[in-house]
């Protein structure tokens, strides 16, 4: 178990974000959290990060308590995210943005070996290490802020909606390199509103709806249910079987 | 140490910023004492924009209060000296300190509660604002009838109580340019550098890094509060006198952040640049319109506002950018064309 989390509490003001969400994440495991917009899947990633503190609940991170860090003790952990929106550095390079994911003191030593490993996973980004980020391509930019991710050396890796925005071919690409960083052994959370793909894509998958979570399973399972399906995949219940 | 502060400058650069020297150091000795004036002033508004750099160029953190700090400076030093004798370099230490609190106040206040962008701007005009009308009736430093250092000719220059020539201050506030201008440079590459360019260009992808952005928005806040105090002090010694109705005024805010926007923001030579555009240039309209007779009052602000007006419509990087690709100062060309 690489991750636990327990009736975890958020609130925006009197706005309740997340209400007693429970879920967990085991070791090499890719977990996909779906559900409509507003449900709450980026509060939970947030609060998780440590950006938003949560009023009440745990989460624990390989059996330490993280609840209520600060979001750059818990990057230093190794729990790296994504986030949405593909929030690069426009003005500088692609290597300097590489560069600047590697701050974290878990990180500093290994820059050069680790940029190395990111150019050989994304050789895109090597082609074009010196071209300023903000003039990439929208896939590319999604590489560049995945590979800035990893520079920081994470184990876990959150993704909040990496396939927002992007043409279908390069969301197919970009799903191919969240296996394959799943594969390679990092444990995933993966917060998609694709939710056919996420859930095929998943180990297990919850369900968020209202900061609630309402029902969980393997992704196949979660696939071949009629309330998923009619809900989220806009299949009719009838139609189904 | 030298090699590290010159670390990165082109070759080039470093003799054209011999060349500039030397000739900052010789000027005095062949101008007139007004001449030396507004070469002190160039100075002078070169080194308060630098200090504002750190916190808007670096860190992206809008100030339009830094008056504050200057005049926060301004009166420790003087009230100090005043009161008790005590020396400006001395003084000088109460001056940093108390801005840095000030600075911090204002850092906590707005970036433990999420005040950012342009609230954040208004929330240090508040407390230069604050501090205008508190100063005016603090009557330890004289309130609102301004606050005086003893004058008297001095035959000699007494660096150790700043009393002296336009010269001596002039040589000061040299110096003082040159170390807040290789200081920046040594900041802008040391890691609390790379974390203000981070939090500058995106703080939500600053934050998904794990940089402190609190933190390190506070060192930005504090430092620069703290180095503007010290332009401050000078203020008070070479002036002599002290309004609070002038010193902490929005005005005085504006113009000294005049200077780095139309150099360029976030660029080392940018408030240098601006610094001489600005004031050689106004000073030499002035003297201009005083040879034809024409004596407009607010001919420099009118000038002010022209320029601002081209730079933002023509060089919306400011004047350096563009020129230091000119003079093949810019080093990211190359690179990031290969």
């Amino acid at each position: 178990m690489i991750l636990k989390i327990e009736n975890l509490d958020l609130y925006y003001g009197d706005a309740q974000a997340l209400d007693r969400v429970s879920l967990q994440v085991g070791d090499g495991e890719l977990v996909a959290i779906v559900g409509a917009n507003g449900a709450g899947k980026s509060s939970l990633i947030r609060a998780i990060a440590g950006i938003e503190k949560p009023r009440g609940g745990r989460v624990s991170f390989r059996g330490e308590t993280i609840t209520g860090l600060s979001s750059y003790v818990i990057c230093n952990r190794g729990i790296g995210q994504v986030a949405e929106g593909r929030q690069i550095f426009p003005s500088l390079t692609v290597q300097e943005n590489l560069e600047m994911g590697a701050l974290l003191p878990r990180a500093r030593d290994k820059l050069r070996e680790q940029m190395g490993k990111v150019y050989e996973f994304f050789p895109r980004l090597a082609e074009r290490r010196n071209q300023v980020a903000g003039t990439l391509s929208g896939g590319e930019q999604q590489m560049l802020a995945i590979g800035r991710c990893l520079m920081g050396q994470p184990d876990l890796i959150m993704f909040d909606e990496p396939s927002l925005g992007l043409a279908p071919a390069l969301v197919q690409e970009l799903f191919r390199a969240i296996r394959e960083l799943n594969q390679r052994g990092h444990p995933i959370i993966l917060v998609e509103q694709n939710v056919a793909v996420s859930l095929k894509l998943a180990n297990r998958a919850y369900v968020l709806e209202n900061g609630r979570i309402v029902m969980s399973g393997t992704g196949t399972e979660l696939l071949n249910d009629d309330r998923v399906r009619s809900a989220y995949l806009g299949v009719e219940q009838s139609a189904a079987h | 140490m030298i090699k590290l502060l010159l670390a990165g400058v082109p070759r080039t650069g470093l003799l054209m910023l011999a060349i500039l020297l030397a000739l900052f150091v010789a000027l005095p000795f062949f101008v007139s004492d007004y001449l030396v004036t507004v070469l002190f002033l160039i100075l002078y508004f070169a080194f308060v924009g630098q200090a504002w750099n750190i916190m808007m160029g670096f860190a992206g953190q809008l100030s339009l209060g830094h008056a504050l700090y200057v005049g926060l400076g301004a009166y420790a030093a003087a009230a100090l000296y005043v009161h008790f004798g005590i020396s400006p370099w001395i003084g000088l230490w109460a001056s940093m300190g108390i801005s840095a609190v000030a600075g911090a106040i204002i850092g906590f206040l707005a970036f433990r509660f999420g005040v950012g962008g342009v609230y954040f701007a208004i929330l240090t005009i508040a407390f230069a604002e604050f501090a205008r009308i508190g100063f005016d009736h603090f009557t330890w430093v004289d309130g609102s009838s301004g606050f005086f250092l003893p004058v008297a000719n001095y035959t000699e220059n007494d660096l150790w109580n700043l009393r002296g020539s336009t010269r001596m201050f002039y040589y000061l506030m040299l110096g003082m340019t040159v170390a807040a201008l290789l200081a920046c440079h040594a900041l802008l590459r040391s890691r609390a550098g790379y974390y203000w360019l981070a939090i500058r260009e995106s703080p939500e992808a600053a934050q998904a890094l794990g940089i402190n952005i609190f933190k390190y928005k506070m060192y930005a806040v504090v430092l620069s509060a703290a180095m503007t105090s010290l332009a401050g002090v000078i203020f008070a010694f070479f002036y002599n006198n002290l309004f609070p109705e002038q010193i902490f005024h929005i005005s005085r805010s504006i113009e000294l952040i005049l200077a780095p926007i139309i150099g360029g923001v976030g660029t080392l030579a940018g408030p240098l640049v601006g610094a001489f555009l600005l004031t050689a240039l106004a000073e030499g309209l002035r003297e201009v319109m005083l040879q034809l007779g024409v004596d407009v009052p607010g001919v420099k602000q009118v000038f002010y506002g022209i320029c601002l007006l081209l730079v933002v419509m023509f060089l919306p990087d400011g004047v350096w950018p563009p020129l230091s690709k000119l003079l093949g100062l810019d080093r990211k060309t190359p690179d990031r064309e290969g």
